[in-house]
């Protein structure tokens, strides 16, 4: 009767099965860290004194979050990790060209169902929406892991969000993630694994699923996790040979907690500063905006740019408003031009910037100032996340930011 | 242990003890000086050794960066007790060596600025004016982390 995190975690584990509660001792499938934790997680692996990784081909290194380096500090950063890779042989390292992290490790067949899966990075759970067991930690755990493959686990509960009803035009994945974060507020899953189910889920594409998974931390989760079906299997193996197991959960597991959610009369959602869970639907918000930021992990994919298209297509972005467009990576970048979407958002008058994090954590690439308000697309509104404390950052889908950024102020589109 | 409480609300999250345009930094030193930038930025000023941070519900949510705990190692905070933690934090601090003890209770029992008692041995947080309550008790392994510094220093005495 186990979970589908128990499932992955016992074989993870050579167990012949593990409980909620228990500490297991897990093998890891894939380790990621990037060009901001990674300095960490190699200076505390010299630390331990260690000299190899256990395994070089299932390191995966992206640079995403201050690329191209924006600074001689992170110009330092990126050589110290570079020098790294070479030294160790990592087979699975994408430079400053290649995109943010959790869309390359599913993009580029590292992810495949029924693995354990850990990065050095909070949104590492993005990638249960393929059937994983992954999770985000810090970097002498990720030193640790270098070292010896392993980690150590507490293996979690499941909350399981049956989500059900036809979503409504202009409502998306975001929205309904929204929903639920603003429902089960900030630590509402805190420890617990994150299942994503029902007829909504079933019926969303691999990149909305995506989206769920993404912001099972914002509510505290260890993981997002959807089941895999025929859609997760026809994405994994048009992009990964590796060999992989699909885990479902027996519905009469004693550590499951099942959480029915309807989001048939779900309008769009709108997180508000400075807290994630802040959530309001967006006819109860009247914000004028000075920026837009379509990109991210959470909404930076080629669906995300195709819904903001739509509504850009021929129109123009408010004077006195701006609006960045980052495609969460190369591939996205380049289907994005061959569909001829990245003129429409330069004729609209949007910025469109290489493939990164950009303004997401307040790196680079269009910080806030004080007084000035943000509408992103990205999973945390926090105070400062964008830049100056003194700034606010409101959350939406793709399609409110573009029908928000031609009107200047947070708009449903039409 | 005796010091002076700093006192935050629920839900403080690593953007706030680090804000992200200082994670290209990795020493303690220069982290420590951003430490609670995002809601008071004289408070690695403000802060001394053997102080504490108590804060409400879900201290540390967000980010994994480990930068945050090493920020309030770096600042001299020789525990942080809140009513909850959230779960990347709570082990990253562990692995860096910053004791969090969870204590239900505690933002009604202190006030901001005000000295109070930490007794690791019997699990209990004391108010100036002897009010006291207790916090869960840590797993043996766990303090002999803390005791050492951190997991690396443990790993590298064992
Ligand atoms: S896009 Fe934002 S949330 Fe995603 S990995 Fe980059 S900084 Fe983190």
């Amino acid at each position: 009767m186990p979970t589908m995190s128990e499932k992955i975690l016992a074989r993870a584990s050579g167990k012949k099965s593990v409980e909620a509660g228990d500490i297991i001792i897990a093998n890891i499938d894939v380790a990621m860290t990037h060009d901001l934790t990674g300095p960490l997680s190699v200076q505390s692996f010299e630390k331990i004194g260690a000299e190899k990784v256990w395994d070089p081909s299932k390191i995966v290194i992206p640079f995403d979050h201050q690329v191209p380096a924006d600074s001689i500090d992170s110009a330092n950063n990126h050589i110290l990790m570079r020098e790294f890779v070479k030294k160790q042989g990592i087979k699975h390292f994408y430079d400053v060209n290649a995109g943010v992290c959790h869309q390359i490790l599913p993009e580029k067949g590292h992810v495949v169902p029924g693995e354990v899966i850990v990065g050095a990075d909070s949104h590492t759970c993005t990638h249960g929406a393929l059937g994983a067991f992954a999770t985000g930690i810090g970097s002498t755990d990720m030193a640790m892991v270098f070292a010896e493959g392993n980690l150590w686990f507490k293996v979690p509960e499941t909350n399981r969000f049956n989500i059900t009803g036809d979503l409504k035009d202009n409502v998306y994945a975001k929205d309904v993630i929204l929903h639920i974060i603003g429902k089960m507020g900030a630590d509402g899953s805190t420890y617990k694994a994150c299942e994503f189910a029902g007829e909504t889920v079933s019926d969303m594409s691999v990149s909305d699923r995506m989206v769920l998974c993404n912001m099972a931390i914002e509510m505290g989760g260890k993981t997002g996790l959807v089941e895999p079906d025929r859609k997760t299997v026809d994405y994994v193996e048009k992009r990964s040979n590796k060999p992989y197991k699909v885990f479902k959960t027996d519905l009469d597991s004693p550590s499951l907690n099942i959480i029915d959610i309807d989001v048939s009369e779900l309008e769009p959602q709108i997180a508000c500063p400075h807290n994630v869970d802040n959530v309001k639907p967006i006819s109860e918000v009247d914000v004028e905006i000075d920026q837009v930021f379509l990109g991210s992990c959470t909404n930076g994919r080629l669906s995300d740019l195709r819904d903001a298209a739509k509504i850009l297509k021929g129109n123009k972005i408010a004077d006195g408003t701006r609006m960045l467009v980052i495609p969460a990576s190369k591939e996205v970048y380049t289907q994005a031009l061959d569909e001829g979407l990245l003129k429409i958002f330069v004729e609209a008058g949007a910025l469109v910037s290489a493939p990164c994090c950009g303004p997401c954590l307040g790196g680079h690439t269009g910080i806030i100032g004080p007084g000035e308000v943000s509408l992103s697309t990205s999973n945390r509104n926090f105070k400062g996340r964008q830049g100056s404390p003194e700034g606010e950052v409101y959350l939406s889908s793709a399609a409110v930011a573009a029908a928000s950024a031609l009107e200047g102020k947070i708009t449903a589109p039409k | 242990m005796k010091g002076k409480a700093w006192k935050f609300g629920d839900d403080i999250d690593t953007d706030i003890i680090v804000p992200g345009r200082y994670l290209i930094y990795t020493d303690e030193e220069t982290l420590a000086k951003h430490c609670m930038e995002g809601l008071d930025s004289e408070f690695s000023e403000k802060c001394n050794n053997g102080d504490f941070i108590v804060a409400g519900k879900n201290f540390g949510c967000g980010s994994s960066r480990e930068h945050a705990p090493i920020a309030l190692k770096g600042v001299g905070i020789s525990a942080v007790i809140a009513e909850s933690f959230a779960r990347i934090f709570y082990r990253n601090a562990t692995n860096v060596g910053v004791p969090l003890l969870e204590a239900p209770g505690i933002s009604k029992l202190v006030e901001d600025g005000e000295e109070i008692t930490v007794d690791m041995e019997n699990a209990t947080i004391t108010s100036s004016n002897g009010e006291s309550i207790e916090f869960k008790k840590l797993p043996p392994f766990m303090l002999e982390i803390l005791n050492q510094g951190g997991l690396i220093e443990y790993l590298k005495n064992k």
